[in-house]
């Protein structure tokens, strides 16, 4: 299995179409196309952070600046970054909306991804996190857009969870 | 070297920039002195101050921000040294006063306390080029002065006493303190970069 170049070129065109001016991330194997193209366009900032809770304080600080901005992260980066999701985003009432790599699900071979995924969905219900599949490239990029409106109206964190078949040929 | 003396020193060159402070007594020590809408009072998510700061800085070049952080904060975040590092913006001034205790929460040691860690170094190590030093209250106002001059990305490290202030209390909610600090931004803006999300819709 490979990372799929098509698809990954898809859900960069969906961020830029988004509107999306700002992307913050710590890469992994799935978002390493998608990367590679915010490191090559002018008109993305990239900023890559040593841990995904960083992500969450450059996030605040683009949305202070009224810069639309994305974040991606694979979902044990989502467990990482829980803390704050809760004590800044939420409690600030500051939206965030991330792209999750969603590691562990049907079809994970690697043991190491399981349990990961196995907890992925009910931490999020119980953050009260608003989420979504992303499972069809026709879609995505729709999906993305609306993620960040929700998260803009809504002043919350919102998730959509990049699956398995989207990500990988 | 107190704290609160520090702040005070720098507090009048601290009303056109963007201040990101760390929760508990730098926030109300800050606040004391008299709030204003540029301030912005992280009451928790300890260690994501510098990295709010980064995020302002690299959106809003045209600002110069100051990170106002503390030894127990910054050491729950230390990969924030390396990422600053790597992106250096340079209108960021990233101050850690390092009192050698996790004050706010009652006084515990950290692991600065005896001089084990020290964080110029980890700062330095991490890549940061200018990293100050500071125990005396002229050494600080001189560091902070050379930050605020130099065009590049700097940190201070300043070290003060494990004491704060008598009585906590804000007459601010922590979301009001989120979007007036945002508005404040915004006002300051070159020119309306992009469009906010949802002007101009109907519901």
């Amino acid at each position: 299995m490979t990372v799929s170049y098509e698809n990954s070129k898809i859900i960069f065109d969906g961020i830029k179409a988004a509107g999306i001016k700002s992307v913050s991330a710590l890469p992994e194997t799935w978002l390493g196309l998608l990367l590679q193209r915010a490191e090559d366009d002018p008109e993305i900032d990239l900023i890559q952070v040593c841990k995904e809770e960083e992500a969450i304080g450059i996030a605040a600080g683009a949305y202070f600046t009224g810069t639309p901005h994305v974040l991606l992260m694979q979902n044990h980066g989502f467990l990482a970054a829980i803390n704050g999701i809760v004590s800044l985003a939420q409690l600030y009432h500051i939206p965030l909306c991330m792209l999750i790599a969603y590691r562990g699900h049907m079809g994970e071979p690697y043991p190491w991804h399981t349990r990961g995924g196995i907890v992925t969905e009910p931490v999020l219900r119980a953050l009260e996190i608003p989420y979504d599949y992303a499972r069809d490239p026709r879609t995505v990029a729709t999906q993305i857009k609306e993620a960040y409106t929700l998260a803009q109206s809504a002043l919350s964190p919102v998730a959509l969870l990049l699956t398995r078949e989207l990500m990988e040929d | 070297m107190l704290r609160a003396g520090c702040l005070e020193m720098i507090y009048p060159e601290l009303h056109d920039k963007p201040v990101v402070t760390i929760m508990g007594a730098c926030a109300q020590e800050l606040y004391n002195l008299g709030h204003r809408e540029n301030f912005f009072y992280l009451q928790h998510a300890m260690g994501l101050a510098s990295s709010i700061g980064l995020g302002i800085a690299k959106h809003a070049p045209h600002e110069k921000v100051i990170v106002l952080d503390g030894d127990g904060s910054v050491l729950m975040n230390l990969g924030t040294f390396a990422t600053l590092a790597r992106y250096k913006p340079a209108n960021l001034i990233h101050i850690v006063f390092d009192n050698g205790s996790l004050l706010s929460t009652g006084g515990y040691d950290t692991q600065t306390t005896d001089g084990t860690t020290n964080l110029a170094d980890i700062a330095r190590g991490a890549g940061v080029e200018h990293v100050a030093t500071a125990d005396a209250a002229v050494e600080f106002g001189e560091a902070f002065m050379q930050a605020l001059e130099r065009n590049e990305m700097s940190v201070i490290i300043a070290g003060v006493d494990a004491v704060g202030p008598e009585h906590y209390g804000m007459d601010l909610q922590l979301p009001e303190n989120a979007v007036r600090f945002r508005r404040w931004l915004l006002s300051r803006k070159p020119q309306a970069q992009y469009p906010e999300p949802n002007a101009g819709k109907s519901s």
